[in-house]
């Protein structure tokens, strides 16, 4: 009864805030696999900065490979959140030195299982989350 | 880890070495439905006089990388020659009961959806050996697409030249404004294949873009 319990929560669906402290030391292949983790748990996850575009496509290459091989597995959703194209060029040398020193931490990153985030609209200044219906 | 940047490092060299020498490798990225394959079909009738690829209105249709070797444009008394490389549309997702909505029976749209997920794959390991890319975008659809970028932002890290098009300009929806906006920083081309709107523009912007290459 226990068991059948636990099994019904692992479906229901969770907001995960990860700080840019809890990626900034990992390398680009641990960041992927905490965040896939994170993700084949039903997590939602709102991460404070971004990926780099390679670790964006190392992301998407990851999670092809699972389609098909993990159950009700369909990929994720992903959207990025950034003032940069606001940016004057003195805004953009400051930024560039501020990431330099301390990592790319002016954005937020949704990401979530495709199974149960149907769509990430970004517009380009918000972010809307919808969620599929179940 | 050094050996392996040591090896990077070498594989580019050579490769670097050689490119200049070669054929241009240009290719068509972009997501799933945008046109790809359309547009290459357009290039490939118009100067080599047949098609690449079959299009459809099932997305994924495009799921291994196609070639066309020594396509040659001529325009204005000048001559352009290269390799069209026509990729799988990348996504971030694949639902194979998305298929089914378009009539496919359920095993066959396993099948496609294994193949598209392959597909995406490909083309993504392919973006290395690109000289230059066409993306293809649809015009009608929100340009903000995360896919959009991530593409982008791949080619800016490998400082591979960009050309992007804005397809599907017949459609009321369309919106070239948006695209231009989403991507301030590279030349948006407005083209309908369908029905052959922009294409002469389009091919003086690819002069210009194998251009940066050389």
């Amino acid at each position: 009864m226990v068991k059948k319990i636990e099994k019904q929560n692992s479906k229901d669906l969770t907001i995960h805030f990860m700080p840019y402290s809890e990626i900034a030391k990992e390398d680009s292949l641990n960041r992927i696999k905490k965040i896939v983790g994170l993700v084949l748990e039903n997590r939602i996850i709102i991460l404070q900065g971004r990926l780099t575009p390679e670790e964006e496509t190392k992301l998407i290459e990851t999670t092809m490979t699972l389609i098909g091989n993990i159950k009700g597995f369909q990929g994720v959703e992903i959207s990025t959140l950034s003032g940069e194209s606001d940016r004057g060029l003195f805004d953009r040398v400051r930024h560039n030195i501020a990431r330099i020193l301390v990592g790319e931490q002016d954005a937020i990153t949704l990401i979530g299982p495709a199974s149960f985030v149907k769509e990430i609209k970004k517009d380009p200044k918000k972010i809307e989350l919808m969620l599929k219906r179940k | 880890m050094v050996i392996k940047e040591l090896k990077n490092f070498t594989r580019k060299f050579w490769s670097g070495l050689f490119k200049k020498r070669g054929q241009v490798k240009l290719g068509f990225y972009g997501p799933p439905n945008a046109g790809k394959t359309s547009l290459a079909n357009k290039i490939c009738q118009d100067w080599v006089g047949e098609d690449l690829g079959t299009v459809s209105k099932i997305p994924h249709e495009t799921r291994n990388v196609q070639f066309k070797e020594k396509v040659e444009i001529e325009k204005n008394g000048k001559k352009l020659e290269f390799k069209l490389i026509d990729t799988p549309g990348i996504a971030t997702k694949i639902d194979y009961e998305e298929f089914i909505e378009f009539g496919m029976n359920k095993k066959n749209s396993q099948i496609r959806a294994k193949e598209a997920t392959q597909g995406i794959i490909e083309s993504i390991k392919w973006l290395d050996d690109m000289d230059a890319v066409v993306i293809v975008l649809d015009s009608s659809e929100n340009p903000y697409s995360q896919v959009n970028i991530t593409i982008i932002g791949n080619l800016a890290a490998r400082k591979i030249p960009v050309l992007i098009v804005a397809n599907k300009i017949d459609l009321k929806k369309s919106d070239i404004k948006k695209v231009e906006s989403a991507f301030p920083e590279y030349k948006v081309v407005g083209i309908s294949v369908k029905d052959g709107d922009g294409i002469d523009n389009f091919y003086d912007e690819m002069f210009k873009l194998v251009k940066k290459v050389k």
